[in-house]
């Protein structure tokens, strides 16, 4: 069972049970991103108001399964208050933890995830995500879904 | 009248051990596993006379056409169809629903029309008629389901009005009903329309007569019947299928090709285009072989009295924590198990399961119109086949309570 135990850490059951800023903000004067999961039906729709290249507050509101809603429930607490460009880098950061050729990446690559001043934080606890390959695109949808949305408003 | 018990043992696959644990297959709705007689047949072809049918003289081709065409013959007398040339084939019930559309709808339907489905059915057979109805503007109506996954008849007639097709499944891929394709043929027939009926659920696990069905089209898919991947069938009465137009062209399907135009071939080849999955309807009539050896009374049989023996053993032992969607008297259902335990979502169900060696499906099934009617975004689905025993549902039943360790239910 090591595996799972692995997978489904204490912090994570944690924002499942208990997962922060859920709600919706209202739009306008807030932005709007929905994600959709194909394969399992996971849902995650993200409002959000961002305020001099920063955002200022982001909830969240859908369903899925334990790892979407913890991912999601970590990175709303991550980026509420953060700068777009660190909410890119983190994102970058997050992606990276979560690919499965992470193995292969270079001694350098991991000590400039932990070297640089944004750190992931309790967002490490998802790195046993990774030996379960389906389930990755559970942890990546609402990082995906808020790329979406930075990008629209940048577009 | 019972199953011989050993039939695990003509399933290579089922052997596996899986994180440490014999395999425990309960995804057959998805996809079925395959006996030794279907993957001997595949590889004898490939082996011995792989050649193009219907076309080379010489021996191995003319064997490789023989041994297609007969397959087609076995797979028809299946369904209790008398006809070989009613037979199309097909990559999957999917392309079956699209051609359908396409060729009988795209010929008939237009804006005031309309086509009745279910809100029990698959996307195969949804976004097809979605598609075409985009171009030419004709209406989808949907059949509703009572509160315990029935489909609710009451409204039958009125909908009816102005429908030229029914298009509807045998058995819900998600719930398991068991539909009474008869009546609601023969309500649709009085109205003047057309029935199309979604056998992928249902043929590869009860009788099926296409005549008792009373329906005018069938699909169905290979792999979930014992067979290869790659290979479906759509099955039509003659009159219907003559007067379709031709779905893909190209080679196969023609019998004259001229600078200003063509003249297709005759029934099934003008369905056919291009060189056909010929391993794969051989494998698909030694799958059908294979079942008919058994027989198919007795497979229902079997699974009749397992999914009595699952619905008993769950509710035993979880109660009101597990839910199971659908019918609950096994006799009105398929061995297909949508379960909601406590508030475990179904994908880390699924996963926990997976630890174990136990395959469930974890997912929308493709079938998220009927998931918003239960309100609902996904299932965990356990499905049984001939195969499988009770000591599989003990197994999944006894995995549960891990589940409901780790998420503290
Ligand atoms: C009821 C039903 N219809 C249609 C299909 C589609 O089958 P296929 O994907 O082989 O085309 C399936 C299986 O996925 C099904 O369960």
């Amino acid at each position: 069972m090591s595996g799972l135990e692995e997978l489904y850490k204490e912090i994570i059951l944690d924002h499942y049970r208990n997962p922060r800023h859920r709600g919706e903000l209202d739009c306008p004067p807030a932005l709007k991103s929905e994600g959709f999961n194909p394969l399992c039906g996971d849902e995650v729709s993200l409002t959000f108001e961002v305020e001099d290249g920063s955002i200022k507050q982001l909830l969240i509101a859908g369903q899925g399964c334990s790892i979407s809603q913890a991912s999601a429930s970590m990175m709303a607490a991550a980026v509420q208050g953060t700068s777009i460009d660190e909410v890119r880098d983190l994102t970058r950061k997050f992606k990276a933890m979560m690919s499965i050729h992470e193995e292969e990446m270079s001694a350098s690559d991991h000590e400039s995830i932990s070297v640089t001043s944004l750190t992931l934080g309790d967002l490490e606890a998802l790195k046993g995500v990774v030996k379960f390959p389906v389930r990755i695109k559970c942890a990546t949808l609402s990082w995906n879904t808020l790329l979406t949305g930075l990008d629209d408003l940048e577009a | 009248m019972t199953l011989p018990s050993d039939l695990k043992d003509r399933f290579p696959l089922l052997s596996q051990i899986i994180n440490g644990h014999q395999i425990v297959y309960l995804d057959s709705a998805a996809s079925s596993q395959k006996p030794d007689s279907v993957i001997d047949a595949m590889n004898k072809y490939y082996r011995t006379i792989n050649a193009n049918v219907h076309r080379g003289a010489y021996e191995i081709a003319a064997q490789a056409t023989e041994e297609m065409e007969q397959a087609r013959k076995r797979i028809a007398s299946f369904i209790g169809c008398t006809s070989s040339n009613e037979i199309v084939f097909t990559k999957n019930a999917t392309e079956s629903f699209n051609l359908i559309a396409r060729s009988w709808g795209g010929n008939n339907l237009s804006q005031g029309d309309a086509v009745l489905i279910s809100d029990m059915e698959h996307h195969a057979n949804i976004v097809p008629w979605q598609i075409l109805s985009a171009e030419k503007g004709f209406e989808i109506r949907w059949l509703p389901l009572t509160p315990e996954g029935l489909l609710d008849l009451s409204h039958l007639d009125r909908l009816l009005d102005g429908v030229k097709m029914v298009s509807i499944t045998a058995m819900s891929n998600v719930l398991g009903t068991l539909n009474p394709v008869a009546e609601i043929a023969e309500r649709a027939h009085s109205a003047g329309a057309l029935v199309a009926v979604d056998g992928s659920q249902y043929v590869p696990h009860l009788p099926t007569d296409v005549q008792e069905l009373n329906a005018d089209l069938l699909c169905f898919t290979g792999h979930k019947m014992c067979g290869p991947t790659g290979i479906g069938v759509l099955w039509g009465r003659e009159e219907i299928l003559d007067s379709m137009p031709p779905f893909l062209g190209g080679g196969e399907m023609i019998l004259d090709v001229r600078r200003d135009g063509f003249t297709p071939n005759e029934l099934p080849h003008k369905f056919e285009a291009g060189t056909p999955p010929i391993a794969e309807i051989i494998g698909l009539g030694a799958a059908v072989d294979f079942l008919s050896s058994l027989g198919m009374d007795n497979i229902r049989h079997h699974e009749v009295t397992l999914t009595d023996y699952a619905l008993r053993s769950l509710k035993d032992r979880y109660g009101e924590e597990l839910v199971i969607h659908g019918p609950t008297d096994p006799s009105q259902r398929g061995g297909v198990l949508s379960l909601q335990y406590s508030d475990i979502h179904p994908h880390d169900l699924s996963q926990v399961l997976d630890q174990q060696g136990i395959c469930i499906r974890a997912g929308h099934h493709c079938a998220k119109p009927l998931m918003r009617e239960l309100g609902v975004g996904a299932t965990s689905r356990a499905s049984f086949y001939l195969y499988n025993t009770e000591a599989d549902v003990d197994a999944l039943v006894d995995s549960l309570e891990l589940a409901g360790e780790l998420f503290s239910v």
